[in-house]
């Protein structure tokens, strides 16, 4: 028996003729921040869906033993629907008016958006839509956060305010983060430790800790050294050098 | 000044009053009931891809008939009056509403239902919380559309099968070479056009169906 709140165990996924998994085994701790990386289509968001139980493997065992929320990489917030309405679907398991409303307020509170409590998604930034979106899957009783390239459709500023968003907003409500991204930088920035996946069928190429408290500044040594490593197991690094050295006509 | 003499001659004798009342209701009758069956009917239509496939051929097929070449049978079913009418606005109506519900509900974004099925929404949550407000839009949209078109057949329709309304008008004042009461039906028409729809816009202002029409 594993206590670990969300584990993939040996798993092995195909789409057709197209492999994505292989024997992958993947496991979670309590409260631990992960972030999965890899090239593009390598599986990194299927993983998430395997965790969400979204979709089951072909082979091999998906265990999710606590509440988990995803926040999606498209637009997920339900447009008809008012930024408290679509936090409080988060609260739907309470019956007690009074405690919703109190827990709303202080969600509100806690993204700095009270006063926007009645605006519609599409009166809001694309940033400040990010923000309702975590609130959702933050507010309640949820214990397992997985986000899917959730900063991906946003500019690089508000990416990085976001990030520091995140990491305060977890502060204060800490939960067990997987966080699929491409943006190198934001797994580093932000995760405990970063799982790097090969091209399909995906296995791990290596794993990565990152020992520093969050909020990280972007340029700390130890955040930049994180974002070398990764850069050289995707192999990057030596493909940029090989540009630098071959000959321009 | 013909016209407005014509206008006043019908206030005056209430038969102006009359053709609108009795084209309204049957416009108000055939519309709404093509609306309160051709949008759950496409709803289901929109969730069910076997039921789509066997139906739409068959619903494309009555959409391109024009309304009118149903006159005969709307006679001989129903007589002159206001039935034949309300069938001929609800054979104009009832197709394009339901091809435009399904298509509504074929374009609503995947991730509502995930997000509907992570929040634990039941199948009638699922319906009445996401489905209807997403389509919803999209719906009061052809609505107005709809809506035209039935203005549109209920004057073709009482031309032949009425014995009163708007179009019977016209078509009397025709008959007695009165173009000053032609002319006269066809402004209270179109003024009447405009404002049905005038109150189907309204719907476009609530505030939860804004963000089809803002984005």
């Amino acid at each position: 028996m594993s206590d670990k709140p969300l584990r993939v165990a040996n798993v092995s996924l195909s789409f057709g003729t197209v492999e994505v998994f292989q024997n992958l085994s993947v496991e979670i701790e309590h409260g631990e921040f992960v972030a999965v990386v890899g090239p593009s289509g390598c599986g990194k968001t299927t993983l998430l869906n395997l965790f969400s139980q979204f979709i089951k493997p072909s082979s091999g065992k998906v265990v999710c033993a606590a509440r988990a929320r995803m926040v999606y990489q498209h637009d997920s917030l339900f447009p008809w629907q008012t930024v408290s309405e679509n936090i409080a679907l988060g609260l739907r398991h309470l019956n007690d008016n009074a405690e919703r409303t109190r827990q709303l307020g202080d969600m509100l509170r806690l993204i700095n958006l009270e006063g926007f409590e009645n605006h519609y998604p599409h009166q809001l930034s694309g940033g400040m839509r990010q923000r309702v979106e975590l609130a959702r899957a933050l507010i309640g009783d949820s214990d397992i956060l997985l986000l899917d390239e959730p900063f991906s459709s946003l500019d690089y500023l508000t990416r990085i305010r976001l990030r520091n968003e995140l990491a305060r907003m977890l502060d204060k409500l800490p939960r067990t983060v997987v966080l699929v991204t491409h943006d190198i930088e934001e797994a580093a920035q932000l995760a405990d430790r970063i799982i790097v996946l090969s091209d399909r069928p995906a296995r791990i190429c290596s794993e990565l800790r990152v020992d520093l408290a969050r909020p990280r500044e972007l340029t700390h040594p130890a955040v930049v050294t994180t974002v070398h490593k990764i850069l050289a197991e995707l192999g990057l690094e030596e493909e940029t050098r090989q540009a630098m050295m071959s000959p321009t006509s | 000044m013909d016209v407005a003499r014509g206008f006043l001659e019908e206030l005056r004798t209430g038969r102006l009053i009359d053709d609108i009342v009795a084209s309204l209701f049957r416009v108000t009758t055939g519309f709404g009931l093509a609306a309160l069956t051709g949008i759950p009917v496409g709803l289901w239509l929109g969730n069910h891809a076997r039921a789509r496939v066997a139906f739409l051929p068959l619903i494309n097929f009555f959409r391109s008939l024009s309304p009118l070449a149903w006159i005969p049978f709307a006679i001989l079913w129903f007589g002159i009056g206001d039935l034949p009418t309300v069938f001929l606005i609800f054979m104009a109506s009832f197709f394009p509403l339901v091809l435009a519900t399904v298509a509504a509900v074929a374009n609503i974004p995947s991730v509502y239902f995930r997000v509907a099925g992570d929040y634990r929404f039941s199948g009638t949550e699922v319906l009445t919380k996401v489905t209807l407000p997403a389509v919803a839009p999209q719906v009061i949209t052809s609505l107005r559309v709809t809506a035209g078109l039935a203005w549109l057949v209920v004057v073709a329709a009482e031309m032949i099968a009425g014995r009163a309304g708007l179009g019977f008008a016209i078509w009397d004042a025709r008959n007695g070479l009165r173009m000053d009461l032609l002319v006269c039906g066809m402004i209270v028409i179109g003024v009447i056009g405009i404002v049905l729809d005038r109150i189907l816009l309204q719907l476009t202002k609530i505030p939860s169906v804004r963000w089809g029409y803002e984005r």
